[in-house]
């Protein structure tokens, strides 16, 4: 049973009295299709209007909702028992928050890499709640390097609150890691697909983030710091982080609309844990449509239009006049 | 007056404090106009203080050599970022305080003689923050090197990505990296100065990927700020933590050096990979 929101309770509530009418009808042989019809048509159309209409702070808690479907949830949706995971970093550890492989996705071979997260707390505190030491970024290195050898496309999932913040990570280059990275996986000569599945958090998201084509499912978020640690510095008041999360623009419409992101991905009304299937198959037919672009295009061309899509985004103005980069 | 000022006839002389600091390792009293003369090193200690912008690039080039680039570049307000106050009125503020549009100045200029490209930055500009400015003048900087094949040096100090500027920061770490990427693929060297402080976004991104990385002592350097890692591991960080000569002892920089020595280890470098 997933989890509920505080925002979902109005309808939890008529579900419930959809539940009671549905049973005293059954136990009492008493015709009650009209109220039942007029309920569940009630529901749904809360369902539709509460879910349009959620506020990015609402959104942010869907992305982290602990049921929603991870790394490895898609991969075996996907690429079912062809998936073969490989470990290590082959200079200190073998990071669970990253997970690394390949597989089969509809015929094709790929390269698979993501921040896994898990779904309650012990697999949590073995994946460090999908938050990387260097030495999983470093793994993700040998995982890019793998795939341009044997020329397997790419497929990135990412979902972290970001980099993990501690001593060991600092002491073994926290910051040259997530640079070396993004470095290295905007030259990587095969194409690259990213899917933003659940929390884009910054340096850490980016590190596995730099593709031909990057899309976010619906309910994903994607920001520069959380939405507390932006409060906290900003606002000096972590509790103001849905204002914070306002402010940063960080739900997939917001993205698109800053040219940030190649598409927003569908998923179930309610959001993705509701039906891993429905999120699966968003995603497999994403990879379906664009990845046979991107293998069409010669080894430059791929290259050069990745630098061109990176290279264009930000805005500034040269005074006087206002110009985009 | 005390009975001991009037004893030894002294008169304790004001100087009022805009003209002095403290040095924050020893606490001696600085006046700023020596301070300058000194390149902000404390004559007591030594501490390296933070240099402003235009007396490092003096420091760095040869006399009069240095051609400032894109310098009317200026941030724009994407989002319409709002905090306790408007972005744009950051923005302003930090223009007049600083006298520069944003958080890196780039020019062109000779060291003992070799052609350079150099960028410095500039903290007391919203925290030497890498927004779209600082991303694109980097980006231009590393464009025109791979272009005209010169060697770029960039002295950072950054607490990071700039947040009013939400996503489009978090992509300029992607965007000057993969300048940095290509610039290596026709073998110009980039050498990459870390100075206090170096964190976040941009520690993660250009000012880590140099050919070679250089810090000046004591700097802090790292992806997560102390208070982030105390406040998330609830224990208490070891002295010097994060500093320079940690990092150069966990061989993550290749080198600690003094400011005294920067302009002519630079010189050395560029003579040896050129």
């Amino acid at each position: 049973m997933p989890l509920e929101f505080e925002f979902e309770r109005p309808i939890l509530e008529l579900e419930k009295r959809l539940r009671d009418l549905q049973s005293l009808s059954e136990e009492g042989h008493i015709d009650l299709s009209r109220e039942i019809n007029a309920i569940a048509s009630k529901i749904e159309a809360m369902k539709i209007d509460i879910f349009k209409n959620l506020e990015p702070w609402q959104v942010a808690q869907i992305a982290r909702h602990p049921q929603r479907p991870n790394t490895l949830d898609y991969i075996n949706i996907l690429c079912g028992d062809t998936f073969v995971e490989i470990h290590g970093d082959r200079e200190f550890h073998d990071d669970p928050a990253i997970v690394s492989g390949f597989g089969i996705i509809e015929g094709r071979a790929v390269a698979l890499i993501g921040h896994q997260k898990g779904h309650d707390t012990n697999e949590n505190l073995f994946r460090n709640f999908g938050m990387p030491q260097p030495e999983g970024f470093r793994k993700a290195q040998r995982l890019l390097r793998l795939a341009e050898k044997f020329k397997k496309p790419i497929i990135a999932f990412i979902d972290t609150p970001g980099a993990f913040p501690g001593i060991g990570a600092e002491e073994r280059g926290q910051c040259e890691a997530i640079a070396h990275n993004i470095m290295l996986m905007a030259r990587i000569k095969v194409p690259v697909l990213c899917f933003v599945i659940g929390e884009g958090g910054s340096g850490g998201a980016l590190a596995i983030g730099v593709g031909d084509r990057v899309f976010m499912l619906e309910n994903s978020v994607y920001s520069v710091i959380s939405p507390e640690g932006c409060a906290a510095i900003l606002w000096k008041d972590a509790s103001k982080a849905k204002d914070a999360a306002k402010a940063m623009r960080i739900v997939s419409s917001d993205l698109m609309s800053l040219g940030v992101i190649d598409g927003i991905l569908r998923e179930p009304i309610g959001g993705a844990h509701h039906d891993y299937e429905f999120a699966a198959t968003s995603v497999r037919e994403t990879i379906s449509t664009h990845l046979p672009v991107l293998q069409a295009m010669t080894q430059n061309d791929l290259l050069e239009r990745r630098y061109k899509k990176f290279r264009s985004m930000g805005k500034f103005k040269i005074s006087p006049e206002i110009e985009d980069a | 007056m005390g009975w001991l000022s009037k004893l030894t006839g002294s008169k304790k002389t004001e100087i009022p404090s805009d003209l002095w600091n403290k040095c924050p390792k020893c606490n001696e009293i600085l006046i700023k106009k020596d301070l300058a003369k000194n390149l902000h090193l404390c004559p007591k200690c030594d501490f390296h203080l933070r240099m402003p912008v235009w007396d490092r690039i003096a420091m760095l080039t040869d006399n009069n050599s240095f051609v400032e680039l894109d310098n009317q570049m200026e941030s724009s307000d994407p989002l319409n970022f709002l905090d306790t106050m408007p972005y744009t009125e950051r923005i302003q503020k930090s223009i007049c305080a600083t006298d520069t549009f944003d958080a890196i100045t780039c020019g062109e200029a000779t060291l003992d003689g070799h052609r350079i490209l150099l960028g410095v930055m500039n903290f007391e500009f919203m925290g030497g923050s890498m927004g779209s400015v600082v991303g694109e003048k980097v980006t231009r900087l590393m464009e025109l090197a791979y272009e005209k094949k010169i060697p770029v040096v960039i002295v950072s100090s950054s607490g990071g990505a700039r947040m009013q500027e939400g996503i489009l920061s978090l992509m300029q770490m992607a965007k000057t990296s993969q300048t940095i990427a290509r610039l290596a693929e026709v073998s110009v060297p980039y050498i990459s100065i870390l100075t206090d402080p170096t964190t976040g976004g941009v520690s993660a991104s250009f000012a880590m990927l140099g050919d070679i990385n250089m810090a000046e002592p004591g700097s802090l350097i790292g992806f997560a700020g102390p208070r982030v890692i105390e406040q998330t591991i609830r224990q208490k960080l070891p002295d010097g933590f994060q500093r320079s000569e940690f990092l150069l002892q966990h061989g993550i920089l290749d080198l600690v050096i003094h400011r005294r020595q920067m302009k002519s280890i630079l010189s050395k470098i560029l003579k040896l990979l050129n």
